[in-house]
């Protein structure tokens, strides 16, 4: 059977359970977008910006546990899914992004909107292709989802020249695909296993520390399983959260620069570290020799390079988490129960003392709204049950602070790259990917304007993804660094003139409200959830309002600024 | 902590981009090349990459997990403390003034490398060999004055048990 290039294309994508993708027409790509018009079962959502389309189809992978699709154009098309790229890199999200090129005997030759995007993105995607020949096309396909999905998930991007998309060659489903090399591995080392039960045992100050490839693994049943098990309390990262029950007991809050002072303090003086899928980060660890100093730590991680990067461990073991904790918990079931499940009494209530001592806080008056009184009244009013998407800032870490995950792919949010203008684009694809879930993004008044345009989106595509700006009229984060590490020198970091919210809303189709009585952030909150449609809420909030606490830059994480 | 050299040799893929994937990796993390080498193997489209690289320990265990993590790469087999070979070429062009030819040649001798090209004023001479004795007959020519050199990255091949 012969089929055109951009037919084959569509239906490997459909193969591989693809229903949604994100993208952007363009010369490069016309052929592709000829033939996407004639497949119903094929949803394309019309972004205003590739970069949206990108951090869309990330949030999408996200909150619906799959692979993302993105289809841009060849040259500046290419280039803007750049950041949305690299985002997804940081967090290991799987995503395939197809980028049109020039004919491939253009190739080379600096033609009109030709890049070599192969090139820009080598650091920043898992693996990435450019097709030369038609006959190689749908292999390259079923290779990119197979690269994307499988052991440390990640962004793969296929370069589609347009001669190939316009070739008629004869289609034959590829068979099996043959990557000489590349055999993640799953099954731990069972050696190590018993090692884990004994430093368990064994552990009289213990706390299990996951991070996103809890998430990634669809593990978080396991740690929480793990966790009541054996008593032991839970510290996740940004991109763990979710995958221990925030409103749990044993819950410690998040670690690292903005982490609750339980969390770094517990990490502190812990005995054993139970790592599964983080990678130590600097923003985690801070200080990496006063890291978890009096622990053993295990560490559970599918990408070998993750162990002894940053932090050397005491018992690592390269494996998937999800099965690893599967072994982990049935060698623990044949244990004694007194063995492995102890009180911990002392190790809880030192716990509990710095919880209570020092806790998350901030005083809500009746003149100005505070930040975290409305992430907590979000909280309250959603009952937690909300996918959540940040932009990055203060808006991110109170987001994070004071909204409690209970349930995985929950909170998206662009944490190891940090990219702000991640926030609405991501809501986005998470409510394309969810549609009957209520889907919000928390936002700054700064980060918000950065994807600003894709409200159209929103609107267009009919969903209704709900917008909370916290308006400080600053850049905050920056803003924060500058008042704590420099006199106060508030460089570029003033935003007080910014658009009228209201009236942008208004413009795109979109409902708005403004907030600026704390008394009445609670039914601003609710009439804003209830409003069908786009709806973007603004809160007028306390201009120098910083996030608490904060471990300087390199700093021990037990050594916070606390409020 | 001591910084100590290896020998990496790495099979891949013989695709275009390969060996920017690894120099870029190489470049992105600041490890640090001090020879490559690249030629096809009997395989067809498999190539294999020598590589000289000076580290501390820790950062060779992440050089080698970071090469693996690349999909283009095949194997990667760390020669430093194995029984190996290693050859490395080089052309060297060297002042070759009357009164020091004879020891010129006599150095040449000892060391079994040939003059390729001849002048009144100059020999070039080609010496293969492995690192250690590029090194001695370097020293040994420049005091005679060395023009210029030309040397290939070094190869090397795992030595195969004897019995």
């Amino acid at each position: 059977m012969k089929l055109k290039g951009a037919e084959i294309l569509i239906r490997m994508i459909k193969s591989q359970g693809v229903d949604t993708i994100f993208g952007y027409p363009g010369g490069a790509v016309i052929d592709i977008y000829d033939e996407l018009n004639r497949h119903e079962d094929l949803n394309h959502i019309l972004v205003r910006h590739e970069q949206g389309a990108v951090h869309a189809a990330d949030a999408y992978a996200r909150a619906k546990g799959t692979v993302g699709v993105a289809l841009v154009t060849s040259g500046p098309g290419a280039t803007n899914t750049v950041t949305g790229i690299a985002s997804a890199h940081a967090d290991s999200i799987p995503l395939v992004v197809f980028s049109g090129q020039v004919p491939t005997g253009l190739i080379g030759n600096d033609a009109f909107q030709e890049v070599d995007i192969v090139g820009i993105t080598r650091p920043c995607t898992k693996h990435n292709y450019l097709v030369k020949k038609p006959e190689k096309l749908a292999c390259i396909i079923k290779e990119a989802f197979h690269l994307a999905r499988s052991g440390r998930p990640g962004p793969v991007l296929v370069d589609l020249p347009k001669d190939i998309m316009q070739a008629e060659i004869e289609f034959k489903e590829p068979s099996e695909i043959s990557l000489k090399s590349y055999k993640p591995t799953y099954k731990p080392n069972k050696k190590q296993m018993g090692k884990v039960i004994e430093l368990i045992k064994q552990a009289e100050k213990p706390i299990i520390f996951a991070g996103g490839g809890v998430i990634l693994s669809k593990a978080s049943e396991q740690v929480t399983r793990l966790s009541r098990m054996t008593n032991i309390p839970v510290t996740a990262t940004l991109m763990g959260r979710g995958a221990f029950p925030g409103t749990d007991p044993l819950w410690l809050g998040m670690p690292g620069m903005h982490g609750t002072y339980r969390a770094n303090m517990s990490i502190g003086h812990c005995d054993l570290m139970v790592a599964i899928g983080v990678r130590f980060d600097d923003r985690v660890t801070g200080r990496l020799d006063t890291f978890a100093q009096h622990a053993k730590i295990i560490q559970i991680d599918i990408d070998p390079t993750s162990i002894h990067k940053n932090v050397k461990v005491d018992c690592p073991i390269v494996g998937d988490c999800g099965y690893t904790l599967d072994v982990i918990l049935d060698m623990l079931e044949k244990e004694p129960v007194e063995e492995i499940k102890k009180d911990h009494t002392e190790w809880l209530s030192q716990i509990t003392e710095w919880k209570e001592t020092t806790p998350l806080k901030y005083e809500q008056g009746d003149d100005v709204i505070k930040p975290q009184f409305v992430i907590e009244k979000l909280h309250q009013v959603t009952e937690g049950q909300a996918i959540v998407t940040t932009e990055v800032g203060q808006n991110q870490m109170w987001a994070a602070q004071y909204y409690h995950f209970d349930h995985p792919n929950h909170f998206i949010t662009s944490g190891g790259l940090g990219v702000m203008g991640f926030g609405l684009p991501a809501a986005i694809g998470a409510k394309a990917a969810c549609p009957d879930k209520l889907v919000i993004d928390i936002a700054g008044d700064g980060s918000i304007q950065m994807n600003i345009q894709e409200l159209m989106t929103a609107i267009e595509s009919k969903l209704d993804v709900k917008v909370v700006i916290l308006n400080n009229q600053f850049l905050g984060m920056v803003r924060q660094w500058q008042e704590f590490f420099y006199e106060k020198n508030y460089s570029s970091t003033n935003m007080d003139q910014s658009p009228d919210f209201v009236k942008l809303a208004e413009a795109y189709g979109a409902k708005g409200y403004r907030c600026e009585d704390p008394s009445k952030v609670e039914a601003t909150l609710i009439e804003g959830l209830d409003e069908p449609g786009v709806v973007i809420m603004e809160f007028m909030v306390a201009k120098e309002e910083s996030v608490y606490p904060m471990v300087p830059a390199g700093g021990a994480i037990t050594e916070m600024l606390l409020v | 902590m001591s910084i100590n050299t290896y020998l990496l040799s790495i099979l891949v893929d013989d695709e275009p981009g390969v060996l920017s994937r690894i120099a870029g990796l190489f470049s992105g993390r600041g490890f640090n090349i001090e020879s490559l080498s690249v030629a096809n193997t009997t395989e067809p489209d498999v190539s294999r990459i020598t590589m000289v690289t000076r580290c501390e320990p820790d950062i060779i265990e992440q050089i080698k997990k970071q090469l693996h993590k690349l999909i283009n790469v095949i194997t990667v087999n760390d020669l430093t403390d194995k029984r190996y070979i290693q050859r490395q070429l080089s052309l060297i062009k060297v002042h070759a003034h009357p009164d020091k030819r004879a020891e010129i040649l006599r150095i040449v001798d000892i060391f079994r490398s040939k003059v390729v090209d001849v002048g009144p004023a100059h020999f070039t001479i080609e010496l293969s060999g492995d690192m250690e004795k590029h090194e001695a007959f370097i020293s040994l020519l420049k005091p005679m004055g060395i023009i210029e050199i030309a040397s290939t990255g070094a190869i090397a091949l795992a030595r195969e048990n004897k019995h």
